[in-house]
C-alpha cells in the first residue's frame, strides 16, 4: 500500500487502541490519583468486563445488539461493585500501604485470573459485534483532472470500529462532566489533594476510596466491553492493558486526567504509526525504549507536577 | 551469643541444612534442592536492591536472561568453555546492570519500576529480533556433553546439587558480609531516609548505582547457573513473570532479611508444586497466599520472625 | 517435611482400584490378559498438559484424545498385559514448569515414559532434563527441534509430522494452483521463522518467489496495521498464525481484504478450536488450508476416521458431541493417540518390563519404520525415520466449499521427507 493510504489506515487502528486505552488507563489514573495506590489487578477487572460481557451475551441470545447493550451497562457494574468489596476486605485493612497493595493487588490478579480459568476456561471466545460492516475509504491522487478520489485496495475499516473511537470518547466527556460537576466529583478531587484536610471538612474519606476504586475498575471494564467484539474474552488478556495503562498513567504524569488521555492517544497511535516504518518488531523496541525515555528524562510525566 | 557471632551460626547452620536435606529426603525433593538453591541466588540479588536498598524493579529478568544467554551464546556459537562462559555470563548481567542504573536512577518511586520494566520488556524483545542466533522463544539446548568441569558431569545428581551448593554458599555468606559492612548499611540508612543519608555527606546515587550492578550481577549469575543446570536457554525467562517471581520469593520469605529469599522460593515452589496435584488453578491458592500474607504477615515469614522473636536476624 | 510418601500412597490407591476394577473386569467379560499378567502394576504414562498458559485450548482436546486412547488400550487388555494409567501434570506452556514436571514424572510419579507435549519453548526447555534423567520423552509437537539434532536420544517424535516436512510438501501445490508471488504473513518467533525458511526455500525451488514477508509479534491482538505491508502483486497470501488472538487475525484478514482478495492459502493452525463458521469469516469460501487431519469428515472417510472420532467424542465437523460450538484441535490431537499406541507397539516389542528397559524401548521404537493407515493410525499412513526421531506422513489440502473444508489434495509421504540432520542411533543412552 502506499504510503499516505498506509499511514491513514495506521492512524485509525492506532486511535481504536488509543481509545481502548484512554478508558482502560483513566480507570487507573483516578485511582492511582486519589488512593495514591498502584493496583497490578486493574488489567484483571478489564479482563472481567470482556468475559462477563461474552456470559451475558450468550444467556442472552438473539440479536448481538441486545447482548451487547445489555453488556455495556451490566458488566461494568459487576466489575465495580467487585473492585470496591475488595477494597473494603483488604485494601482498607493494610491501611492502603505502598508495599502491601503492590503484593495484595498481585494476589488479587490471580485470584481473579484462576477464578475465571476455571470457570470460564482457557479459551479465547468470540463475542458478536452489535452491527459491522466494511467501510471502503477513499483516498486523494493527483490525477490529470486534479484532485481524485480513489479507492486503494485493502483501506478500509469497519463500522463497528469507528463506534469504539466515538463510545470511548463519549464516556471519558461524561466521566469529566461527573468529575467536575457532580458532588461525588468534587469529594473525589478533595480527597485527591490533600486527604487529611478533606476528612476533617467532613469528607467520607473511606467511602470515597470504596468509589473510586469500583469506578476505576467499571471503566477498565467498560473498555474491555467495547473491545471484544474485536477481540475475543481470554482468561489472560488483562496483561497487556496491564502494562499499557501503567506506562499511559506515568506518563501522562500522576494526578492529571488530561495528560492521561493525552499519553493515551499517543501511545496508542504511536504504536501503530511507527509501525509503518519499522518492522513490527523494531517498532515495539522503539516505542519502549521511548517510553523509558520519556520518564529517564521527565520523570514526572509530561503533565504531572515535579516531585517537591 | 554476639551479635555476628550468631548471624554466622544461622548462616552457617542454614547451609549444614541444605547438605544434609539432600542426603535424607527421598530423590524428587532431594533434586529440587538444586533448583531451589539457584532461584533463590536471583531472590537473593533481588533482595539486595529491593529489601536492603528500598529500590523496587519490575524488570530483574533482563539480568537473569542476560546471564542466561551471557552464558550460553558464547558456548553455542562460539565454543567458549565452560568456566569462562560462566564469567562471561555474570559480566554481561553486571555491565547491563551498570548501564539501565546509570540511566534509570534519575527517577525514583513508581517512575523506577516503570522504566525498570521497560527496559526489560526491550531486552526481551531484542533477543526475539536476534533470533538467528538466541532462537528467539523457542530457546536453544545446551548439551550434557558440554556441560562438563574438570571430567564430572554436572548433571548428574551429586554434581549439580554440589555446582548449585557452591554457588549459593558463595552468595548467601557474600550477601550477608555484604550486609553487614559499612556500605551495606549505607544501603539500609539509603532505604530508611536517603534524604537523611546525603545530608550525612553520602553520594547516595552513587551508592545505588553500586547496589544494581551488584544486584543484577547476582542475578544474571542464577540465571547463567539456570542455564549450565538445567541445560536450556530461552526467552521465557526474560518476560514480565521472572520479574514478578522475585518480588514475590522476597515479599513472602520477608524482604531485608538474608534468609528471607530462599525461605521465600521453598515456600512459593512448593505451594505451587503441592496445589497443581487438586486443581488446575493452583496460582488462585498463591494469590489467596499473597492476601492473606500481606494483611496479616506483612514482612513475610522470616519478617514476622524477626518482629516478634528473633529481632537480631540479619 | 513428609518424605513423600502421603503423595505415593495417593497414586498407589489409584492404581490398585485400576488394578482391582480391570481384574474384576476381566473376569466378568472373560477377557484375557490382566489376571495372567506377570506384573499387574500399571504402566505410567506421564501426560505432560497444557492446562494452563497460552496453550490450554491445544491442552484440553489433547487431554481427551489421550483419554479416550487410553481406554482403547486398556479395553484391548493394556500394555505386555499391564493396565496403563496416565498421570497428568500442568506444565502451564511453560519451559521451567516443564523441566520441573518431567522431573515429578521420573523421580516422585516414577513414570515409565513422558509424553504428549505440543508448544515447542516447553518441549526444548524439558527435553535435557528429560535426557539426563533417561525419561523416554514422547513429543507431539509439529516442531522441526527433533529432527535438527538439537535434542536428544531419549526425545520421540513418531506420531506427528515436522513443520519442515508440512511446509515444503505445501509448495509444489501452491505454485501449480495458485500463484507464483507469494505474501508470507506469519508469527515472529521460531515457529514462525520455520514457516518463512522452508516454504521459501520450497517455493522457490518451484520457481516461485516469495515477494514479502510480514513477521507479526508475538502477543498481538490487533493486525490490521500489519496488512498494508502486503503488496498489491500477492498472487497468493500465505498466513499461519497461533494463540488466543488467531479469530482476530483471520476476521481482519476478511475486513482488510474486502471483497478483492488474493488467493488465500493457510495453515488450519489460525483456525484451530475456532468454528469456520464465526461471523466475519465469510471471506474464507473458496481459500485453502493446510490440515493436518480434516476437521470435516471428508466422503471418502474411512472406517478408522469414524472410530476415531466417536472414541474422541467429535462430530462430522470436528466439534464436540456434547457442545457444537466447541470445536476441537482436530489438526493436531491425533498425535496423541497415534504416539499412545506407538508406545504400546514399542513396549510390546521391547518386551518392556520396567524403567530398567527404557533404552531398549528406544531402540524398538527406533527400528519402526512403516506404519500403515488403520485403527492405530487414523490420520494415515507414516513413516518414522529412526535416526531423526521424526514421523512423516501425508498433507491434506483442503478448499473452503459451502462452508466445509473439503479435501481437493492429498500429498504423497516422499514429496515430504528431507535430508536427514542428525543420526540419534549413533549417541549412547
Amino acid at each position: 500500500m502506499d504510503f499516505g493510504p498506509h499511514l491513514m489506515l495506521a492512524s485509525l487502528e492506532g486511535a481504536v487502541i488509543a481509545a481502548i486505552l484512554a478508558l482502560t488507563a483513566m480507570g487507573l489514573s483516578i485511582v492511582f490519583g486519589v488512593m495514591r495506590v498502584v493496583n497490578v489487578a486493574h488489567g484483571e477487572f478489564y479482563m472481567l468486563g470482556a468475559v462477563l460481557a461474552w456470559f451475558v451475551a450468550s444467556l442472552l441470545g438473539g440479536h448481538p445488539a441486545y447482548g451487547f447493550v445489555a453488556a455495556l451497562l451490566i458488566a461494568p457494574v459487576l466489575v465495580g461493585c467487585l473492585a470496591a468489596a475488595s477494597d473494603w476486605l483488604i485494601l482498607k485493612r493494610i491501611n492502603y500501604d505502598p508495599d502491601r497493595t503492590i503484593v495484595g493487588t498481585i494476589g488479587m490478579l490471580y485470584i481473579i485470573q484462576q477464578t475465571t480459568l476455571m470457570t470460564f476456561g482457557p479459551d479465547a471466545r468470540p463475542v458478536e459485534a452489535p452491527f459491522n460492516t466494511r467501510l471502503a475509504l477513499p483516498w486523494w491522487e493527483w490525477g490529470e483532472g486534479g484532485l481524485t478520489m480513489i479507492w486503494p485496495w485493502g483501506l478500509s475499516t469497519t463500522s463497528y470500529k469507528l463506534f469504539v473511537i466515538v463510545a470511548a470518547a463519549t464516556i471519558l466527556c461524561a466521566l469529566w462532566l461527573v468529575i467536575t460537576r457532580t458532588k461525588l466529583g468534587l469529594l473525589m478531587r478533595a480527597t485527591q489533594q490533600d486527604s487529611e484536610t478533606a476528612q476533617a471538612f467532613g469528607v467520607p474519606v473511606g467511602k470515597v476510596y470504596s468509589w473510586v476504586f469500583g469506578l476505576g475498575a467499571a471503566l477498565a471494564a467498560m473498555g474491555a466491553v467495547l473491545v471484544v467484539p474485536i477481540q475475543q474474552a481470554h482468561y489472560l488478556m488483562g496483561h497487556d492493558p496491564l502494562l499499557l495503562s501503567f506506562i499511559v498513567v506515568i506518563i501522562g504524569g500522576l494526578g492529571s486526567l488530561p495528560g492521561t488521555v493525552i499519553a493515551a492517544i499517543l501511545i496508542g497511535m504511536s504504536d501503530g504509526i511507527i509501525s509503518v516504518f519499522f518492522s513490527p518488531t523494531v517498532a515495539k523496541i522503539i516505542a519502549t525504549l521511548l517510553v523509558a525515555m520519556v520518564l529517564v528524562f521527565r520523570p514526572q510525566g509530561l503533565m504531572g507536577r515535579k516531585a517537591a | 551469643m554476639s551479635l555476628p557471632a550468631r548471624s554466622n551460626a544461622l548462616h552457617f547452620g542454614v547451609l549444614a541444612l541444605m547438605v544434609v536435606l539432600f542426603f535424607v529426603l527421598p530423590p524428587y525433593y532431594a533434586g529440587n534442592l538444586s533448583r531451589i538453591m539457584v532461584l533463590a541466588i536471583y531472590a537473593m540479588g533481588f533482595n539486595l536492591l529491593f529489601g536492603y536498598t528500598g529500590l523496587l524493579s519490575l524488570g530483574h529478568a533482563m539480568f537473569f536472561a542476560a546471564g542466561m544467554y551471557g552464558f550460553g551464546l558464547p558456548m553455542a556459537h562460539l565454543g567458549v568453555p565452560l568456566v569462562p562462559a560462566m564469567f562471561l555470563g555474570v559480566l554481561s548481567a553486571g555491565l547491563l546492570a551498570s548501564v539501565i542504573g546509570f540511566l534509570a536512577l534519575r527517577t525514583s518511586g513508581v517512575a523506577f519500576m516503570i522504566v525498570t520494566l521497560m527496559f526489560a520488556q526491550a531486552i526481551y524483545l531484542t533477543i526475539l529480533y536476534f533470533s538467528t542466533w538466541t532462537r528467539g522463544e523457542e530457546g536453544f539446548v545446551i548439551q550434557q556433553a558440554e556441560r562438563m568441569v574438570m571430567g564430572i558431569d554436572l548433571t548428574s545428581a551429586n554434581a549439580r546439587f554440589t555446582t548449585a551448593f557452591v554457588l549459593f554458599a558463595v552468595t548467601f555468606l557474600g550477601l550477608a558480609r555484604l550486609i553487614a559492612s559499612p556500605f551495606g548499611r549505607t544501603l539500609i540508612a539509603i532505604r530508611e531516609n536517603e534524604e537523611r543519608t546525603r545530608m550525612l555527606g553520602y553520594d547516595a546515587t552513587r551508592l545505588k548505582w553500586q547496589a544494581i550492578v551488584v544486584s543484577g550481577a547476582v542475578s544474571g549469575l542464577a540465571g547463567a547457573a539456570y542455564a549450565l543446570l538445567f541445560g536450556y536457554v530461552g526467552a521465557t525467562f526474560a518476560t514480565v513473570q521472572y520479574s514478578i517471581f522475585p518480588l514475590l520469593w522476597v515479599l513472602l520469605g520477608g524482604a531485608g532479611t538474608t534468609i528471607g529469599p530462599l525461605i521465600g522460593v521453598f515456600f512459593m515452589f512448593y505451594l505451587i508444586d503441592i496445589s497443581s496435584s487438586y486443581t488446575n488453578a493452583y496460582m488462585l491458592i498463591a494469590g489467596l497466599a499473597l492476601v492473606l500474607l500481606t494483611v496479616f504477615a506483612p514482612q513475610g515469614i522470616a519478617g514476622e520472625l524477626r518482629k516478634r522473636v528473633a529481632t537480631w536476624l540479619p | 517435611m513428609s518424605n513423600g510418601n502421603t503423595r505415593n500412597s495417593m497414586i498407589d490407591r489409584r492404581s490398585a482400584l485400576i488394578g482391582m476394577g480391570a481384574g474384576v473386569g476381566a473376569l466378568a467379560t472373560g477377557l484375557p490378559g490382566f489376571a495372567q499378567a506377570q506384573s499387574s502394576a500399571p504402566i505410567k504414562i506421564g501426560f505432560q498438559k497444557h492446562a494452563t498458559g497460552v496453550g490450554a485450548a491445544y491442552g484440553r482436546w489433547y487431554d481427551a484424545t489421550t483419554q479416550a486412547a487410553v481406554a482403547r488400550i486398556n479395553d484391548m487388555g493394556g500394555i505386555n498385559g499391564r493396565p496403563v494409567e496416565i498421570v497428568t501434570e500442568d506444565d502451564g506452556t511453560d519451559p521451567k514448569r516443564g523441566a520441573e514436571v518431567i522431573e515429578k514424572f521420573a523421580k516422585q510419579h516414577e513414570c515409565d515414559v513422558a509424553f504428549g507435549t505440543l508448544f515447542s519453548h516447553v518441549v526444548i526447555g524439558s527435553a535435557p532434563r528429560a535426557g539426563e534423567l533417561k525419561l523416554p520423552y514422547f513429543v507431539v509437537s509439529e516442531g522441526h527441534h527433533v529432527a535438527s539434532g538439537m535434542l536428544n536420544r531419549y526425545t520421540l517424535q513418531p506420531g506427528i509430522t515436522d513443520v519442515k516436512s508440512q511446509v515444503l510438501s505445501m509448495a509444489p501445490f501452491v505454485a501449480n494452483n495458485l500463484g507464483k508471488k507469494v505474501t508470507m504473513i506469519f508469527p515472529d518467533f521460531a515457529f514462525g521463522h520455520d514457516h518463512r525458511d522452508f516454504f521459501t526455500q520450497a517455493i522457490e525451488a518451484q520457481g516461485g518467489e516469495v515477494i514479502a514477508k510480514i513477521a507479526i509479534p508475538p502477543t498481538e491482538t490487533s493486525f490490521t496495521r500489519y496488512f498494508p505491508n502486503i503488496p498489491r502483486e500477492t498472487e497468493v497470501l500465505y498466513h499461519v498464525m497461533v494463540g488466543p488472538a488467531v479469530l482476530t487475525f483471520v476476521k481482519e484478514l476478511g475486513e482488510f481484504f474486502g471483497p478483492s482478495s488474493p488467493e488465500i492459502f493457510g495453515f488450519i493452525d489460525s483456525l484451530e478450536a475456532v468454528s469456520i463458521g464465526s461471523p466475519g469469516l465469510e471471506f474464507l469460501e473458496g481459500s485453502y488450508f493446510w490440515e493436518g487431519n480434516p476437521r470435516h469428515a471428508q466422503a471418502d472417510q474411512t472406517s478408522h476416521d469414524k472410530m476415531y472420532r466417536a472414541a474422541v467424542g467429535v462430530d462430522d465437523t470436528g466439534s464436540s458431541t456434547a457442545d457444537s460450538k466447541d470445536v476441537s484441535t482436530y489438526a493436531h490431537m491425533f498425535g496423541c493417540w497415534e504416539t499412545l499406541n506407538i508406545i504400546k507397539a514399542g513396549m510390546e516389542a521391547a518386551d518392556y518390563q520396567g524403567p530398567a528397559d527404557r533404552a531398549k524401548l528406544i531402540e524398538a521404537v527406533e527400528a519402526m519404520s512403516d506404519m500403515p493407515l488403520s485403527d492405530d493410525h487414523p490420520q494415515g499412513a507414516k513413516l518414522f525415520n529412526g535416526k531423526t526421531h521424526q514421523a512423516f506422513g501425508h498433507q491434506y489440502i483442503s478448499r473452503v466449499t459451502d462452508g466445509k473444508l473439503v479435501v481437493e489434495h492429498t500429498t504423497s509421504i516422499d514429496e515430504s521427507l528431507y535430508e536427514d540432520e542428525v543420526d540419534y542411533t549413533t549417541q549412547s543412552f
